[in-house]
């Protein structure tokens, strides 16, 4: 059995990363030219990655499948970025924002990666600033922040609803200013198909040009990953259509460990689902769970009324509404972590409440929010307070401004105004925590080869805290990766041009030729998407939000047939070389038909609740997740063949800073 | 709904291209416009055919990836939404939909709906970025105050998606809408104002090498963006050439 070395330095927690900053190899400035580095993935950590690492001298080659580096889909993220700047004086600090990331992530998570991460967070927003990130600001000309689910601080810095957006143009700028001088190589279009490794250490990829389907090899002295998670497993996320496993599980087919796989988190505030045409789900930031309030009908009566058209959510009185979350717990609300408040609306679905017509939704509703602010202003402006009219006019400008965006989407999608009637919620796949298990350099087992952003397992433990995924991205990509990878690339200043003309290469081509002939010449009859989507509907039924024992072993079962049917039965139109999206489906939704399956082994093997990780054997009486001290560990899992062939390996969590205890919301 | 679509086909760069008709049933008005198009894709595969190639992404109006003139409007019919966003309840039962790819010299096409638009990419590289490094040694965020309503006119411009919509709508192809919003996010933050001339000189030269064509104020960019970057933006861009050529 491999150990597990975390690398994690000696010495005090808050010293650790400076100590180590100061001990670790550099390569100086004339020999960063000899080496080069692939970066695949330019979201916010791929991408800042690319434009620092060549910032500090390397030749960098990037890759991304889009038809730019600024689509990845960190793009999408909306709400904001934590920073332990304390600008709001309330209290909070680095071991505050590392103490809630802990605990949101149910003591799951390494506790010296987590602390650097708070760490180096307030770099990230002066970083951001100065590369003309235009965050929202107060009328004095300062940063503005929110607050968000899990903590009790206001330390979320945003730009309306399209944070992700704004974070990952900074750093798309910077890799333009570095694409400009030459810097780095960008490969758009193109999509890693495979990690090559010479003498036990990754030193290229064989990547597909999605244009022209040519597979090409490319070598460098490291390689990082920064490919974002597989929540697309579930066939329906909130992730981009394109956005897949396939870099990271390719990684693992070449020996990287697979860490926690099961933690994914089923984010409480989407757009429920309308249908079976449906491709995938929308978003609604968890922001909006500063200003809204989540309720169902108290009543089945009123519950049936408004499935059948015949009662308006708003006819409602407050006696007659269950705000669920305000009642259970008291002391965060609304504001419970994201895992809490899915389960809180599933069991108020499951028991009949859900207000659409599947009944699979709740309501999230910004009246109290726009009469609260209405009158605030009302009183700013010397109006009439008591003026009904006035003062939710007044109120919807404000929440316009803090959440525009968001609620045009929703009525585009939905069709109904939610300025005058409450939104219609329900839980989705989100975000995965688990995936490539990488020590604290952030090199996974394979050596020279990194995993950053939501791509590796280390930050979030069983579930992560909203606005954290931005912040652990850029931390990776612009503050830990280019410190860290010195170490490892320092004894390869002599070691020159990797060479491309090696049988290693050549093995990994042709190992990916043979794949893409088997599906494009496969006679089968079924389109990917039939697959993908029969995929879904198993992970959600049995390996989605609530999981028992029985539904894990029967959906390892039927993932591994399935998988089998895919084989002999997908059909893959058109040429290997051309532009061809079904056939790069294929190749992704493969690939997702192995790791769903070690997906439910992880889950069942986890024999606790734990974050988004919940089993029905394991719950308090008061239907809570009930942690087990015994599995406090990482499940690192070692490719063996085929997915249920898979070997666990475990890191044990060690907390020397913080007391494991009861993670309480109430 | 029953929907005649007329989709552009073309095998590849340098194929001439046409448009083909496909009878569409049972379209449901909750769909997208691209899920309508999914249903489509999954009967050309059942029946052996090729599907339509084209471009999309995240699905919810933020990537730019999606394109799609849509009777002969970028993004289709619907105001401030990206195709992707566009709903089929939009449209009528027995209507005719032309879907053709966002035309311009300067993107060429790939596959059928699907353009090459890496031309937005390289007027960036010329100077869409403030050259600080990311060393995370920079002054303290909250040391140069920013006025806010400076900020939120450098977001609004932040906002542009990349899509090429303004591009697709203009006569002349300009991509003014498009490197003004750049220039502009930048012009008015403090951050961005020591690199500003610069900045515009080089962007515009680069726009100009890329073959869009120039700017006659019409104004059918900023009615088509999904985004609704305002005009002001070429107005900006405009003069802060004029002051960087004139300063030179």
């Amino acid at each position: 059995m491999a150990i597990l070395d975390s690398k994690v330095p000696s010495g005090p927690l808050k010293d650790k990363w400076t100590d180590y900053k100061n001990k670790i190899n550099l390569v100086n400035p004339a020999n960063k030219r000899l080496i080069d580095v692939i970066v695949v993935g330019t979201g916010l950590a791929g991408g800042s990655a690319a434009a620092t690492l060549a910032e500090l001298g390397y030749n960098v080659k990037a890759f991304c499948f889009q038809d730019s580096p600024r689509r990845a889909h960190s793009i999408a993220a909306q709400g904001g970025i934590n920073a332990a700047k304390n600008y709001q004086g309330d209290g909070d600090s680095i071991y505050r924002l590392f103490y809630d990331t802990v605990k949101g992530g149910d003591y799951r998570s390494r506790e010296e990666n987590v602390y650097r991460l708070a760490e180096v967070s307030a770099n990230i927003i002066d970083q951001c600033v100065a590369q003309g990130v235009p965050f929202a600001r107060d009328y004095g000309g300062l940063l503005d922040n929110r607050s968000f689910g899990g903590v009790l601080v206001s330390r979320t810095f945003y730009a309306k609803g399209q944070t992700g957006q704004q974070l990952l143009l900074g750093a798309y700028s910077a890799l333009n200013r570095q694409i400009g001088r030459g810097k780095v190589k960008m490969y758009t279009r193109h999509e890693m198909m495979d990690v090559v490794k010479v003498d036990g250490k990754a030193r290229g990829i064989i990547a597909r040009n999605l244009v022209t389907g040519e597979l090409e090899k490319h070598s460098a002295h490291a390689v990082v990953l920064g490919t974002g998670g597989y929540g697309n497993v579930f066939f329906l996320s909130t992730n981009a259509m394109g956005s897949n496993v396939s870099a990271a599980w390719k990684a693992h087919k070449k020996g990287a460990f697979f860490a926690n796989p099961c933690y994914t988190q089923i984010h409480p505030t989407c757009i429920p689902v309308s249908g079976d045409h449906q491709s995938k789900l929308t978003l609604m930031s968890e922001s909006l769970r500063n200003d809204g309030r989540i309720w169902v009908p108290k009543n089945m009566e009123d519950v049936k009324a408004i499935r059948e058209g015949k009662k308006k959510p708003t006819q409602l009185s407050e006696d007659e509404r269950d705000y669920y979350l305000e009642r259970r717990y008291p002391a965060f609300g609304n504001l419970v972590p994201r895992d809490v408040a899915s389960r809180a609306a599933k069991e108020r679905c499951d028991a009949g409440y859900g207000v659409n017509a599947t009944g699979e939704a709740v309501y999230l509703d910004f009246a109290a929010a726009i009469e609260r602010y209405g009158k605030e202003q009302a009183t700013i402006k010397h109006l009439d307070v008591n003026d009904n009219a006035l003062v939710k006019k007044l109120g919807q400008e404000v929440v316009k401004n803090k959440y525009g965006n968001l609620f045009q989407m929703y009525e585009k999608i939905v069709d109904e105004n939610p300025y005058e009637t409450p939104m219609m919620i329900y839980p989705a796949v989100h975000y995965t925590m688990g995936g490539l298990w990488v020590d604290y350099n952030l090199m996974t087992n394979v050596p020279g080869l990194y995993a950053i952003g939501e791509a590796n397992f280390s930050d979030h433990g069983a579930n992560r805290l909203g606005a954290s995924a931005l912040m652990q991205g850029l931390a990776d990509g612009y503050f830990v990766l280019p410190y860290t990878i010195g170490d490892y690339l320092a004894d390869d200043i002599r070691t020159g041009a990797i060479s491309t003309e090696t049988p290693e290469f050549d093995e990994a081509l042709n190992s990916v030729q043979a794949q893409v002939e088997k599906l494009i010449n496969n006679p089968g009859s079924k389109s990917v998407d039939f697959f993908h989507r029969r995929l879904g509907k198993i992970m959600w039924n049995q390996v989605g939000m609530a999981r028992n024992a029985e539904g894990l072993t029967d959906a390892i079962n039927k993932i591994s047939e399935l998988r089998k049917e895919f084989y002999a039965d997908v059909r893959v139109p058109g040429d290997a070389n051309e532009f061809n999206e079904e056939l790069a489906k294929a190749l992704r939704v493969a690939d997702f038909l192995e790791l769903g399956e070690l997906f439910a082994k992880d889950a069942l093997a986890r024999e606790e609740s734990c974050g988004g990780h919940f089993r029905e054997e394991h719950q308090t009486p008061e239907g809570e997740a009930l942690r087990k001290p015994e599995y406090q560990y990482v499940a690192a899992w070692e490719y063996k063949g085929e997915p249920k062939d898979a070997v666990l390996h475990k890191e044990e969590l060690k907390y020397e800073n913080i007391e494991v205890k009861e993670r309480s919301y109430k | 709904m029953k929907l005649l679509l007329k989709i552009w086909r073309q095998k590849s760069r340098n194929d001439k291209g046409q448009m083909v008709d496909y009878p569409i049933s049972d379209v449901s008005p909750d769909m997208s416009f691209l899920e309508m198009l999914d249903v489509l894709n999954d009967q050309l595969i059942n029946k052996g055919d090729s599907p339509i190639s084209f471009d999309h992404d995240c699905r919810e109006g933020i990537c730019g990836m999606c394109s799609l003139q849509i009777n002969g409007e970028a993004h289709g019919p619907d105001r401030a939404v990206t195709t992707c966003q566009l709903h089929m309840r939009k449209f009528k039962d027995g209507d005719t939909i032309y879907i053709e790819p966002f035309r311009a010299k300067a993107f060429p096409v790939i596959k059928d709906l699907a353009v090459d638009r890496s031309a937005f990419d390289r007027i960036q590289h010329a100077g869409g970025f403030v050259s600080v490094n990311t060393s995370g040694n920079t002054q303290d965020a909250n040391s140069i105050p920013i006025p806010k309503q400076d900020a939120d006119m450098a977001f609004d411009a932040a906002t542009c998606i990349g899509c090429g919509a303004c591009v697709a709508s203009c006569k002349n192809a300009s991509a003014m809408l498009y490197v003004s919003a750049k220039v502009s996010q930048f012009a008015l933050l403090p951050q961005g104002k020591v690199e500003a001339k610069d900045r515009v000189l080089n962007m515009v030269k680069a726009m100009d090498e890329e073959g869009f064509g120039n700017c006659s104020n019409t104004g059918a960019c900023e009615v088509e963006c999904p985004k609704g970057i305002s005009l002001t933006n070429i107005a900006r861009m405009n003069r802060e050439y004029l002051s960087a050529s004139v300063k030179k």
